[in-house]
């Protein structure tokens, strides 16, 4: 299911959350186009996952608005559910199905008819190159196959829009590469891609990072721009000195 | 820096180590010298966990030899436990015991002096920054502060020789940096340090490092000494379409490797073929770019360029 004609895939306006006394989402306000990578990056407790929370109507905001797909998170976010993926570094497959069955039994999850998830299937398996392993236990696989399987899962149901939650930490360099050249060309197919990583090296391979800190946004540009603004090498050392300039 | 550096503390000699059919460990052959830390460096499933597990005796030990300060790991397990500190990738801290609680308790475990373990730990929240949080439950800690008390624990009985694995894990890059300092601090006390890690930037903050993947090490020394092992010119292309340049150049079989970089690629070219062919090859795909020109390698095109060699099953 596609974003909503003439919306953003993401956008929120002094988007708030409190628990008590504590600000955990601090006025937070940005967009994110159709078919982006946007980078959220964040020391941990700097409000990433809460942010990300009320993105997929997990969590009620305590001021502020936001639309995920073009559907307001507050009201609409039943409409919302369908139109994202979720892929984090622990993944969930079951180990003892195939790859095909555990594609099988996302699309299930998510009320695919099984001519629906077979023809999504097939164009998905296609795109990540999992044809050849359908009938193969998914326990078998190398790692970044496995996790060339999870998105595979976070994306049966066609949503317009992924959340990656450290998506390939842990694994080789040319898995890795592997696995990006995918989300470029999800990119080019449209989709949009939210990632949270604390791995600065897939924060490179982002067209715009926002560093988020004690429930406020301190910078989004794309990697090039903020390295030059810090006159740093990589990213690492963007982080560390728009926090601490931010304290 | 200690004055015994050049002595060899761990070591392994054509050591293997199988689960059933999978060989985890393919003869491996490597030493830690006194007062250095040592990076073991590579993705999960590449044998670090088994490497660091046998030499600290937790695993029995089937083929080659390990040795601490020169006695056999095999041996005499019971003194490599009581004199190496280790540091497992789930560590286990007691979570309803205060900070202060679980540094006592691991004090005891280790039957050091109460007095002594006092000082000791006061030591320690000068290296941790805990002092203000003895009194929290650890379970009520951040990712980064339990992984600091873990540490703690395990330097209560004075260890000279602590062995990490990957420490830095699922930690954000603040918490990460500090951690490093706090190991750093340690090598300036005479602390032989062996760390295993994911992160392949953590490997320019080891003195020596081991390259280690599909069970083997595939290259080991200095951080800056490994990079000049590049054995080609590697070139740098920056571009707001990576994927797309990347494409372009695996059909014009004009390079040798190209990998994706960040916001560019990585290249070397194939034998004969020139920097011009490669922008020539992108003008006429309307590709444009920002820098094209010679990079120096980093541990990751060297860690690419092993894993070809190693024949990687992707």
């Amino acid at each position: 299911m596609g974003i909503r004609e003439g919306s953003a895939a993401v956008e929120v306006r002094e988007l708030t959350k409190r628990f008590g006394d504590f600000t955990a989402v601090d006025r937070v306000s940005f967009t994110v186009g159709k078919g982006e990578i946007f980078g959220f990056l964040g020391a941990n407790g700097a409000g990433k996952t809460t942010t990300i929370r009320m993105l997929c109507g997990l969590l009620a905001p305590s001021g502020g608005e936001g639309s995920v797909a073009g559907y307001d998170i507050i009201g609409e976010y039943g409409k919302i559910k369908g139109r994202i993926g979720y892929m984090s570094q622990k993944f969930s497959l079951y180990n003892d199905l195939t790859v095909g069955e555990n594609i099988e039994f996302y699309g299930g999850i998510y009320g695919l008819t099984p001519g629906e998830i077979r023809d999504r299937s097939g164009e998905l398996f296609a795109i990540i190159g999992l044809e050849e392993l359908k009938g193969k236990l998914t326990a078998s696989l190398p790692m970044g196959w496995k996790q060339r399987l999870a998105l595979c899962a976070g994306l049966i149901h066609d949503p317009a829009i992924i959340f990656l939650d450290e998506p390939t930490s842990g694994v080789d360099p040319l898995s890795r590469r592997n696995f990006w050249k995918l989300i470029y060309r999800l990119s080019d197919m449209g989709k949009t891609v939210f990632v949270t990583t604390h791995y600065m090296d897939e924060a490179e391979y982002c067209h715009r990072l926002s560093i988020m800190k004690g429930g406020r946004i301190l910078e989004m540009d794309s990697p090039h721009a903020l390295k030059g603004k810090y006159g740093a090498q990589n990213m690492q050392e963007v982080f560390l000195a728009s926090l601490k300039e931010g304290s | 820096m200690c004055n015994s550096r050049g002595e060899v503390v761990l070591e392994a000699r054509n050591f293997s180590r199988s689960y059933g059919e999978v060989k985890a460990v393919r003869e491996v052959s490597f030493s830690v010298l006194r007062g250095e830390i040592f990076g073991l460096i590579g993705p999960d499933g590449g044998g670090k966990t088994t490497l660091l597990r046998s030499l600290v005796s937790l695993l029995s030990i089937e083929k080659g030899e390990l040795f601490f300060e020169g006695r056999s790991v095999a041996r005499e397990p019971e003194l490599v436990r009581r004199r190496i500190g280790y540091m497992p990738q789930r560590f286990s801290l007691y979570q309803d015991l205060t900070v202060e609680e679980n540094l006592r308790f691991f004090g005891d475990l280790f039957d050091v002096d109460r007095k002594e373990a006092e000082g000791r730990i006061e030591e320690l929240y000068g290296f941790s920054g805990l002092k203000p949080f003895s009194r929290r439950r650890a379970g009520a800690l951040s990712g980064g502060m339990k992984q600091k008390l873990a540490l703690s624990c395990m330097l209560v009985h004075s260890p000279r020789v602590i062995v990490l694995d990957e420490p830095t894990f699922g930690v954000d890059p603040v918490s990460r940096s500090e951690f490093w300092q706090i190991l750093f601090r340690l090598r300036e006390g005479g602390t032989t340090i062996l760390v295993s890690t994911a992160y392949m930037d953590e490997a320019g903050l080891c003195d020596r490092v081991g390259l280690m993947y599909g069970g083997r090490i595939l290259a080991s020394d200095a951080p800056e000494l490994l990079n000049s092992r590049f054995p080609r010119d590697l070139y740098g292309i920056r571009t707001g379409q990576p994927h797309l340049v990347l494409d372009a150049l695996e059909e014009s079989r004009l390079c040798g490797d190209c990998h994706l970089f960040g916001e560019g690629v990585h290249l070397t070219l194939e034998e004969n073929r020139s920097p011009g062919e490669v922008e020539a090859c992108l003008r006429e795909r309307n590709l444009g770019w920002t820098f094209f020109g010679p990079v120096k390698p980093g541990i990751e095109d060297l860690f690419l360029l092993l894993m070809k060699g190693e024949g990687h099953g992707d």
